[in-house]
């Protein structure tokens, strides 16, 4: 079994499971929010004072509990940490928001969610909270045109993890924060017991073996590791080498030409080659990514991945945009296919006798431009843009399949 | 015992409220529920997004046509698209339901105000109205707010959703002095 499930990532009319799933997700946090007190806004607001410090108590228990299961189980190969949703980085409004969510805390004593388990057991502010939020939401929605521009891009970085910003393994990120949870905890008693005058010697000693725990757990998790992008593809070698060898993902180039003048789909084209190669010719639309980079635009991909993009790597021939191939697609991108026969096999198709190509008299063996370009044109070659009227008509066997998976555009809180 | 309703004790005996899970129990549970979301959906815990996709629901209903022409209002709602078709919608009415059961299992269901000691109810509602528009215009700002950013980036290690939580706890930190006739 591997998880998540694909048929719960999404709420759908064809399976109203999913929304038995989701509805009982809400369930288990609402009534866990309001068990620990957080319908209640004095002891919400009593974490701003010192003299209670629940909310981060609640909050870095649950972040540091979550984290370390997770981490586990994908470090395990159980969990596929790819298809988990994971917020993309906007560092400008991200910060902005979050200083005006915090004025909102202190001044209306909740956060969105615990004001309705709030509200749910009769608290007239948490009623007043919620509709506030409703005006609240409403206004940015009419606002957000004033400054759409700033809002989706400033300080964008796409799907980027602390490890990735750290540069450290992702156990010790874990580790890490699992200690700093701990000593915030610690720091937090001090600061109940001297401010809140709060007796701490009958606070539960059970504390210290959860904490024990954790802190085994999260260890575990730095020796377990997580998969690299090699360990991931060997999970799902034998489907994919099959695909592979049946050509089943290897698109012709009438087939990536159509889809170019295709409106549903929104195709990205990624040359895996040189840039010097690149630079000599290429298709018009292809994004230059060297192999060697690929690594690198993956948080980007991953963060917009959407249902109708298709991804179509190509190289001259067909090795480099194959590695390309099995980078992306073990590191849970949908939808990639790859150009048989690279940019060779495209010349060869839509050459149009351009004076500005030359045959090389000995067709290369691997990975190698089978033409001779004179100067670096680029995309300016009659072929790298060929006239959709002239090719209108081309016979092939489509091969592009959309794989239906979830929009991760609009997921997360959105 | 106490629950015969026949007896004659007073009914605020009853109903007196139990008291809270300890906090880090209740953060446990907490962490399991976000675990469970995300290792059997690949979505965590949210609901501001409910609340905008809400929002956007009864505009649909009252002016489509400036739904269609509003760039944000479009991307949930445009078109013949349903904004309440989404996972996050079940999670806020599953929360509803939640917190309720939970009072009412602690006795806590009850009609009232939660405040400081020294603030009139009117003032308190008025505060709270204001924070949930403040509140929630910032989480829309920062796509999400302390469950979807916070607790569910957190739990992933989103290097954004870091950013966020920490400028949560730094505009109140900042504010609480100013505002402290309000709570205490």
């Amino acid at each position: 079994m591997n998880f998540p499930l694909q048929s719960f990532t999404a709420t759908s009319a064809s399976n109203p499971w999913t929304y038995v799933v989701f509805g009982l997700i809400g369930f288990a946090f609402g009534f866990t929010l309001e068990m620990s007190g957080f319908g209640n806004s004095q002891k919400l607001a009593a974490q701003f004072y010192f003299k209670e410090m629940t909310v981060l108590k609640v909050m870095f228990t649950a972040i540091a509990v979550a984290m370390v299961l997770l981490f586990a189980t994908a470090g395990l190969g159980i969990l596929d940490f790819s298809q988990v949703w994971v917020n993309p980085t906007y560092l400008a409004s991200g910060i902005l928001g979050g200083l005006i969510m915090g004025v909102g805390f202190i001044i209306g004593g909740f956060c969105p969610t615990t004001s309705i388990a709030s509200a749910s057991t009769g608290k007239i502010d948490g009623m007043f909270f919620l509709g506030g939020g409703f005006v609240g939401a409403w206004l940015f929605s009419e606002t957000e045109k004033y400054f759409d521009g700033w809002y989706n891009n400033a300080g964008y970085y796409g799907r980027v993890l602390l490890p990735d910003v750290l540069h450290l393994p992702t156990g010790v990120v874990v580790l890490l924060v699992v200690l700093m949870a701990l000593f915030m905890f610690w720091g937090a008693e001090q600061l109940e017991r001297i401010v809140g005058k709060r007796d701490l010697s009958k606070e539960p000693k059970l504390r210290i073996a959860g904490a024990a725990v954790l802190l085994a757990l999260a260890v575990a998790t730095v020796f377990i590791g997580q998969p690299t992008t090699e360990q991931k593809y060997a999970r799902i070698a034998a489907d994919k080498e099959a695909a592979l060898a049946n050509r089943e993902v290897q698109i012709v180039p009438a087939e990536l030409f159509k889809t170019i003048y295709d409106q549903k789909i929104n195709l990205i084209m990624l040359d895996v080659r040189s840039e010097a190669d690149y630079n000599l010719f290429h298709i018009r639309g292809a994004q230059n990514v060297p192999l060697t980079q690929i690594k690198s635009i993956l948080p980007d991909l991953l963060a917009k991945a959407a249902t109708n993009t298709v991804y179509v790597v190509m190289s001259n021939n067909e090795d480099d945009a194959t590695s390309a191939w099995k980078i992306l697609v073990a590191e849970g991108i949908p939808n990639v296919y790859i150009l048989e026969g690279g940019v060779n096999n495209w010349i060869k198709f839509f050459n149009a006798d351009d004076p500005n190509i030359q045959t090389l008299k000995v067709y290369p063996t691997g990975d190698r431009p089978a033409y001779y370009f004179p100067s670096a044109l680029g995309d300016r070659y009659l072929c790298s843009d060929p006239n959709p009227i002239e090719f209108e008509n081309l016979q092939y066997t489509p091969k592009i399949k959309l794989q239906l998976k979830r929009d991760k555009s609009g997921g997360g809180c959105g | 015992m106490e629950n015969d309703m026949t007896t004659t004790a007073p009914a605020k005996k009853m109903s007196s409220p139990k008291p809270y899970v300890h906090p880090y129990f209740g953060g446990m549970v907490l962490g399991i529920v976000l675990f469970l979301a995300f290792f059997l959906t690949g979505n965590g815990l949210g609901s501001s997004g409910a609340t905008a996709r809400l929002d956007a629901f009864i505009e649909d209903q009252i002016a489509p046509s400036h739904v269609d022409r509003t760039p944000y209002l479009l991307k949930m709602a445009g078109g013949d698209k349903n904004p309440l078709d989404d996972w996050i919608v079940p999670v806020f009415f599953g929360a509803l339901v939640g917190g309720f059961v939970s009072g009412k299992i602690g006795n806590r269901v009850k009609l009232e105000t939660t405040k400081g000691p020294h603030i009139s109810n009117r003032a308190r509602w008025l505060f709270a109205f204001l924070g949930g528009v403040l509140f929630l215009y910032g989480a829309r700002m920062a796509r999400g707010c302390t469950s979807g950013q916070a607790l569910s980036g957190g739990a992933t290690l989103s290097a954004g959703s870091w950013a966020v939580m920490f400028a949560i706890f730094g505009g109140a930190y900042g504010l609480a002095y100013f505002v402290r006739k309000m709570w205490n």
